[in-house]
């Protein structure tokens, strides 16, 4: 593997050419994240009046929280299941998309608009469609027996909450899944179409296989999508309830931290997730840098 | 959440750039910023009454803006502080207090200013039940009372007459509640017989306060940081477990956290109701059916006679900046004293539907026969008048108190869906809420 370099004369240019990234990098990123490891490990009023500093407490306080670990729990079966219904669906629609079908445009492009939907009107959308006394499904689960309230029901709030968070990830999936589908070479599907291999078999044997570079770098970022930004979903549709039914991590930094006002928590809290996504981070380039190498 | 307060004040300091850039006769006014967290027709009426005010004198420009929830009110003043960008005045709900009075520096309490500025204020003009809340143990006032309100019972007469029961003789007691809910199911008059709004504050706060039940040690936090909540004790574990039961039965229908239960009693569907005096308005504009309001209900097997209710709503907050001017802070306590005064109160309270927070200002809507012209207006004065005020009544001084709530609603939600017993909910929000007690001490000892 040989690589082309360009090299810089001196050490200055080098340095002036990355600086206003380095900048960037140091102002949005290394200095707010410093202020968040800074402020997990002081007590203090929300007011910043009296803050001292002490050490990990509130880490050891955290992790001594049984209600924090169910939140760990809570928060790693709602990705689990988010990204794995997001992704099923999704690879199923772009299996059906990629076959020759009247309109096919058509369909892909109305399968990739709820991406641009907010999380907010997502929710919307959904409490429309659940809401226990005035929403659309509410009768029909009825009329079939049950009891639909999920304002009181924390398994169907943790339903809800995953059908809307999956549903608006579905269109980024079917993108990545249909180019996948797109770049394996017809060729290699028709001969096996002519040794006999049925459709079933084609997908097991040879889509599914071609598919796995993209199925590994979709499913860290579906991990860190329902892990980090379903907030707006989750807020607007069940503020964390019932009890603390669907109160995943991000949720409850934001009403530790926001709502209570109780920042030392909080931005223990936020570091922990920080660590996760750096470990995310590590795993994705790993999983890119073997996919390069495969190519 | 820092920039955006920058950009907000910055925008703020347009706003009055732009006001001292005004004509001749406006350049000696000194402007100011007041944030609150009136939305719809309440939000237009705080605007009336800084419009008022700014017409009614030369000195000073009050600047209203509106800022969202009160919680994020709240956050937004804390993050503006720590930029030195506070607004003058702030709107902060009445379970912010113990926060509020924690903030040391942060904020000017009215006593302060009243020193300061020379401003005359008297704790006497107020209705006790809504001065004990916003006043420090010994009586001097901390902020300045302004949107009160007390939870009361709302009934829809429609249904009560359809369920043959007799609207202008509502029940009175917890158990004429059990009984007439069975009467309007039985009947099938309504959907929903019983429901509520903010559960925490009228089934836990305010029926502590009606029968005299301490809810915390330290005469409920006033007398200092250390309080524990006792609000496990067997008096609070029957109203809940009561609760419990009628929804068992299909009686009480649970209606989300906080102020989510305001819809279902307008809709028509719901016999009874709790909810704020201050949603008067709301319910006059939507309610397609006849309604009335009665004092809370109470049990007369933990206390034969009831207590005042305690309040809700907020108050207003004078909040300090390292570049603030003394002609600032009097600017301040001009406005203050212009909504206390008892017309401008009367008519506040009039417009909104929350109580006046002055005696002279309901005097002068009695006097107006405002109360004759709409009967059960003054349902929440005489509810906050009721009985004598005492330790237990005069209201909750607990730091972080809206998590303490909602910690409550939590465990009562975990309860409805049959996990755990009454006793159990409260055991164990008792157990969660005296943790962040101790949290708010620690972080308040420094």
């Amino acid at each position: 593997m040989s690589e082309r370099r360009t090299i810089f004369p001196g050490t200055m240019l080098p340095i002036l050419l990355v600086a206003p990234q380095l900048l960037l990098t140091f102002f949005f990123f290394l200095w707010p994240a410093g202020g968040a490891v800074y402020a997990s490990m002081t007590h203090g009023d929300p007011f910043g009046l009296s803050t001292y500093f002490v050490g990990f407490e509130n880490f050891t306080d955290l992790f001594a929280d049984p209600l924090y670990l169910d939140a760990v729990v809570r928060t790693l079966v709602f990705c689990a299941a988010v990204s794995f219904l997001s992704m099923a669906v999704a690879l199923l629609l772009a299996v059906c998309a990629d076959t020759q079908i009247r309109g096919r445009s058509f369909y892909r492009t109305a399968l990739i608009w709820p991406y641009a939907v907010a999380p907010a009107v997502a929710a919307v959308v959904w409490i429309l469609l659940l809401h226990p006394q005035i929403g659309w499904l509410s009768p029909a689960l009825g009329s079939l027996g049950i009891d639909w309230n999920y304002r009181l029901n924390g398994t169907q709030a943790m339903i809800a909450v995953i059908l809307a968070s999956a549903w608006k990830q579905v269109s980024y999936n079917f993108i990545f899944f249909l180019a996948g589908l797109q770049s394996i070479p017809r060729a290699v599907v028709e001969a096996a179409r002519m040794d006999g291999a049925g459709p079933v078999r084609r997908f097991g044997t040879i889509l599914l296989p071609l598919l796995g570079p993209t199925m590994g770098f979709l499913l860290t970022v579906n991990i860190a999508y329902s892990a980090f930004e379903t907030f707006g979903t989750i807020e607007a549709l069940t503020q964390g309830g019932p009890g603390q039914a669907t109160q995943t991590l991000v949720v409850k930094v934001y009403r530790d931290g926001v709502v209570n006002l109780n920042l030392g928590s909080s931005s223990a809290q936020s570091v922990v997730l920080m660590a996760g996504v750096i470990l995310l981070t590590v795993l994705q380039f790993r999983l890119l840098r073997r996919k390069g190498d495969a190519e | 959440m820092n920039r955006r307060e920058l950009l907000a004040g910055a925008a703020a300091f347009t706003a009055s750039a732009t006001l001292m850039g005004l004509p001749a006769q406006a350049q000696n006014r000194t402007p100011f910023i007041f944030w609150h967290a009136m939305s719809g027709p309440l939000g237009e009426e705080v605007k009336r009454v800084c419009d008022a005010f700014n017409a009614s004198q030369a000195e000073a420009t009050v600047e209203p803006v509106y800022k969202g929830s009160y919680t994020e009110a709240m956050t937004a003043a804390i993050a503006a502080f720590r930029a030195g960008q506070a607004p003058h005045l702030l709107q902060v709900f009445e379970v912010g207090t113990g926060s509020m009075l924690g903030a040391g520096p942060a904020v000017k309490q009215i006593w302060q200013l009243s020193q300061e500025t020379g401003l005359p204020i008297d704790p006497n003009a107020y209705m006790a039940a809504v001065r004990g809340y916003y006043s420090l143990a010994d009586g001097r006032m901390a902020s300045m009372p302004f949107n009160s309100s007390t939870p009361v019972m709302w009934i829809n007469k429609d249904i009560f007459e359809r369920a043959g029961l007799n609207p202008e003789q509502p029940p009175a007691t917890w158990q004429e509640v059990v009984s007439a809910a069975q009467t309007i199911k039985a009947k099938g008059a309504a959907k929903v017989p019983v429901t509520t709004a903010w559960p925490t504050w009228v089934m836990m706060e305010c029926y502590g306060a009606i029968h005299d039940l301490p809810y915390a040690t330290k005469a409920n936090g006033f007398e200092g940081l250390d309080a524990e909540l006792v609000f496990n004790a067997p008096p609070y574990v029957k109203q809940i477990q009561r609760l419990l039961d009628m929804a068992k039965d299909g009686t009480f229908t649970y209606g989300g956290r906080g102020a989510s239960g305001d819809q279902l009693f307008p809709a028509g569907e719901t016999a009874i109701s709790f909810n704020s005096s201050g949603s008067r308005s709301a319910i006059a504009r939507d309610a397609k059916f006849r309604f009335g309001t009665a004092l809370l209900p109470y049990d007369p097997e933990v206390r034969p006679t009831p207590n005042n209710s305690i309040i809700g709503g907020a108050s207003l907050w004078v909040m300090t900046a390292p570049s603030r001017t003394p002609a600032e802070y009097k600017a301040v306590a001009a406005f203050l004293k212009f909504i206390a005064q008892p017309e401008n109160d009367a008519r506040w309270s009039q417009a909104t539907g929350y109580v006046p927070v002055t005696l002279a200002g309901a005097g002068v809507s009695l006097a107006q026969g405002y109360y004759a012209r709409n009967p059960g207006a003054d349902i929440a004065i005489q509810q906050l008048n009721r009985g004598t005020v005492t330790a237990n009544s005069k209201g909750l001084r607990l730091g972080r108190l809206p998590e303490i709530r909602n910690i409550i609603e939590e465990e009562f939600e975990a309860a409805l869906q049959g996990k755990q017993n009454a006793q159990a909910a409260l055991d164990s929000a008792v157990t969660r809420g005296n943790k962040v007690l101790r949290d708010f001490e620690k972080s308040m000892r420094g």
